[in-house]
């Protein structure tokens, strides 16, 4: 009746199943509506509106980035573009499908599922798997939400700022996964990153006075505005401080600062706000000689006082290098050596040759670097340090 | 027909340095071919999939142990010969035509610019039959 009404009928089996899920999960605590079969259809009519919107939201960004503008911000819903229901409701599905009983894999998908309106086809395409894979990973997280009983609604006060740290850590892994899986020639794969954006621009608006949601958009759009700048014509990794600082986007630069500026004085803090922050020291400064080193190894400070990441520790030690010299920061770094949580990752090798390299110590550097290579995951960023090794070596052997 | 195309190196029985004693020209050449057969694959129309694999400290030699919890070995595999740097699976008209891109991956330019020649793995990918079997 949906595919009737719609003319779609791919978007209404969607549709439908979401009203299903919704239905699943409201009526053993609820009771059975007055009339299911009206409930369901006036569910699944509602929701199928929210779909061909996000679905033509998505084609006008289509066409936009098309045109090469990444300019998507205009497409976000404004803050009192719907009815509070309807808001309330997209709210409510982000906290169900990023629940922290899914597996952080089929939250995103999930998300990006029925938050998103991406199809299927596409969040496989994205995530580099078949599209049975996917279809499956989605099906199974929606059984797993129904299994658990949780209800379609707000959660109570007392849960929802945990709940709404698990949608900010969901829409962060969307982020991330946007810059970890760029392998593959399929020009048609749709940019996690900007979908991570937009989502995350639309939890903004529902809630404009939740400091680290501001701070979580904040940190996207300034680490996005170096994407242009970050890989080189071959794909290759360029470092931050030799990338051209003239290619970052100033528009999304000056529109995260803002967040994170409004955000800050407003508390409570968070790590997204602080990290928000380090992000805008960078991109505000000229060069690498010229950024606030100083700032940001007071933030890092605070950062690590409020996650106690072992890998903001390194962070950190790379700062204090740029404050106090390499020595300090190969101190400090040395007090990590031994961290179980540290142990074979590359970080830590990586982050020494570079301030081996800071200091002089081109031998040193040249272990440090190989050894990083040979732990990473990422064919990018192995390229991008056994160059580094090579660099070196060859100036060892020819000083010109 | 699909061909799996393996590129093994030989810790003992390479005969050139490994890359990360390469200069940054030659590692450069060597990335930028590698681009251009995943290039070349796609617009030939034969590529399916391409990727490169941890090195071997990164791998692991797993076995199912008492009631079927793993027993894992941990690299660097000392021991251990050779190990698989990275595979194609194309999709070709021909036997030969398999073999002629292998030869083609084989010469990845090397210390020098000169071509590696490294060994290429051709292994034809097993698939439903194509026709009903007769008796």
């Amino acid at each position: 009746m949906l595919a009737r009404r719609f003319g779609d009928f791919a978007t209404a089996e969607d549709a439908v199943q979401e009203a299903l899920l919704a239905a699943a999960t409201q009526w053993p605590t609820e009771g059975l509506p007055a009339n299911p079969r009206g409930w369901l259809i006036q569910v699944g009519y509602r929701r199928m509106i929210e779909l061909v919107r996000g679905e033509q939201a998505r084609r006008r960004r289509e066409d936009l980035v098309a045109r090469r503008d990444p300019d998507d911000r205009q497409y976000a819903p404004a803050a009192d573009e719907e009815l509070t229901a309807e808001r309330d409701d997209t709210l409510v599905l982000l906290m169900l499908c990023c629940h922290p009983a899914l597996a952080p894999t089929s939250a995103v998908a999930l998300t990006l599922r029925a938050v998103g309106g991406l199809s299927t086809a596409e969040i496989a395409r994205a995530f580099l798997v078949p599209e049975a894979t996917m279809a499956q990973r989605i099906s199974r997280a929606k059984q797993r939400i129904r299994a658990s009983g949780l209800p379609f609604r707000m959660p109570e006060e007392a849960e929802r700022a945990d709940r709404l740290a698990s949608v900010r850590q969901v829409l962060y892994l969307v982020f991330t996964e946007g810059h970890t899986s760029t392998t593959g020639p399929d020009l048609r794969r749709i940019d996690l990153a900007v979908e991570a954006i937009r989502l995350t621009r639309a939890l903004h608006a529902l809630l404009p006075d939740d400091s680290e949601s501001t701070g979580l958009l904040a940190l996207m759009l300034l680490t996005e505005a170096r994407g242009p700048a970050r890989t080189g014509p071959s794909g290759e990794l360029i470092s931050l401080a030799d990338q051209d600082r003239s290619r970052w986007d100033a528009a999304a630069i000056a529109e995260g600062t803002a967040l994170v500026t409004q955000a800050l004085p407003r508390g409570p803090i968070g790590p997204y706000q602080v990290q928000a922050a380090i992000a805008a020291l960078h991109d505000e400064a000229p060069s690498t000689e010229q950024t606030d080193w100083p700032q940001i190894l007071a933030l890092y400070e605070v950062l690590e006082r409020l996650v106690g990441s072992p890998v903001v520790a390194l962070n950190r030690a790379v700062a204090t290098a740029m404050v106090h010299g390499p020595a300090a920061g190969l101190a400090a770094l040395d007090a990590l050596a031994d961290d179980p949580r540290l142990a074979g990752h590359h970080r830590l090798p990586a982050a020494r040759a570079h301030l081996h390299e800071m200091a002089g110590d081109r031998e040193q550097a040249i272990i440090d670097y190989r050894a990083a290579a040979a732990r990473t995951s990422s064919l990018p960023e192995q390229r991008y340090l056994t160059m580094r090794a090579a660099r070196l070596a060859t100036e060892r052997v020819d000083p010109s | 027909m699909k061909y799996m195309l393996l590129m093994q190196f030989s810790a003992a029985g390479a005969d050139f340095p490994s890359i990360d004693a390469w200069t940054p020209q030659e590692v450069q050449a060597h990335i930028a071919f590698m681009g251009e057969v995943n290039d070349k694959l796609t617009a030939a129309g034969e590529w399916v999939d391409a990727q490169g694999l941890g090195g071997p400290q990164q791998a692991r030699i797993v076995r199912a142990g008492e009631g079927g919890a793993p027993v894992v070995t941990e690299g660097p595999f000392a021991e251990t010969k050779e190990f698989l740097a990275g595979f194609w699976i194309v999709d070709c008209d021909s036997p030969e035509r398999a073999v002629e891109l292998a030869a083609y991956i084989s010469t990845a330019p090397g210390p020098g610019g000169r071509p590696l020649n490294m060994p290429i793995e051709v292994h034809p990918v097993m698939s439903a039959p194509a026709q009903e079997l007769d008796g």
